[in-house]
């Protein structure tokens, strides 16, 4: 892999990514504690955002595995499902999951800082105690 | 429910989503890397010196992205049922330490694990759905907002 590819690519996709999650909304707790609102006053869009990305993407994934040997799937085991939940009431407590969380905080959004700082601690817990195991699977 | 067509962005979402499709499908025809954040932020902090490079790129492109449209930077709102600094701690504790436990998150799991058609990811998809539904449910009942 060439360096500019190894570099440049990463780039590109990591501001295109960003400029999504703000376009999209995902960026507004307000507007992603909406959509988990399903009981009350439910804001559809998030669901619209799913949709798009994996319009975009699907096809190409499939073009992907088809043209390199497939990873194949794990398991489903019990991390998955308790980090899973445990990730959902993180999300739904502040309206952030990890890459908008991180693109607030640039922006300049204080909650969005705080919340990033001690996502990155929990992740670090997380790899010490927990993922390490994982890495076999 | 009462759907909040006041709030309903169907275009920008779409588009937005689109984006971040895009930008997934660059990364991995590009570097056949996964553009997961929780998994991409989650390795540089492990100190993981295979793939730093690749990594910081793409975090470097993702945090220039509200700089890089003038109008854009700080534009972040308040969430509907805001919690105390304290919660909002815990908040980012149990998703990073989910997240990595999980192996994904929203971008993992959600956009690249289904796009894959991973059984994996459609579980984790249906569990962090499900409690953070639970979790504002449970929150807009502690505010006493009516339904």
């Amino acid at each position: 892999m060439s360096r500019l590819v190894g570099w440049v690519v990463p780039l590109v996709a990591g501001l295109l990514f960003g400029l999504g999650l703000i376009v999209s909304g995902m960026m507004d707790p307000a507007k992603v504690q909406a959509f988990l609102d399903v009981g009350g006053r439910w804001d559809p869009s998030l669901a619209l955002v799913m949709g798009g990305a994996i319009a975009v993407a699907l096809p190409v994934f499939q073009l992907a595995r088809r043209r390199h040997p497939a990873v194949p799937h794990g398991p489903v085991e019990g991390r998955l499902i308790v980090g899973s939940v445990l990730f959902g009431i993180g999300w739904g407590l502040s309206g952030y999951c990890p890459g908008p969380a991180l693109v607030a905080a640039s922006a300049g959004s204080a909650e969005a800082l705080g919340y990033g700082v001690a996502m990155g601690l929990g992740m670090v817990i997380g790899n010490r105690f927990g993922a390490l195991d994982l890495q076999r699977t | 429910m009462t759907i909040d067509w006041a709030q309903f962005t169907p275009m920008a979402s779409l588009g937005g989503g689109a984006l971040i499709g895009l930008a997934a499908a660059i990364l991995v025809i590009g570097t056949r890397r996964i553009a997961g954040i929780s998994g991409i932020f989650g390795e540089v902090l492990n100190g993981a010196r295979d793939g730093l490079g690749w990594r910081l790129a793409f975090l470097a492109g993702l945090l220039a992205a509200p700089w890089v449209v003038p109008g854009l930077a700080g534009a972040t709102g308040e969430a509907r049922f805001p919690v105390s600094w304290p919660l909002l701690l815990v908040a980012g504790l149990l998703t990073g330490y989910g997240t990595r436990i999980a192996r994904g998150c929203t971008s993992g799991h959600g956009v690249c694990g289904l796009s894959r058609l991973s059984p994996r990811s459609l579980v984790a998809v249906l569990c962090f759905m499900a409690s953070g539904m639970v979790t504002v449910t449970v929150l807009r009942v502690l505010s006493g907002e009516a339904a």
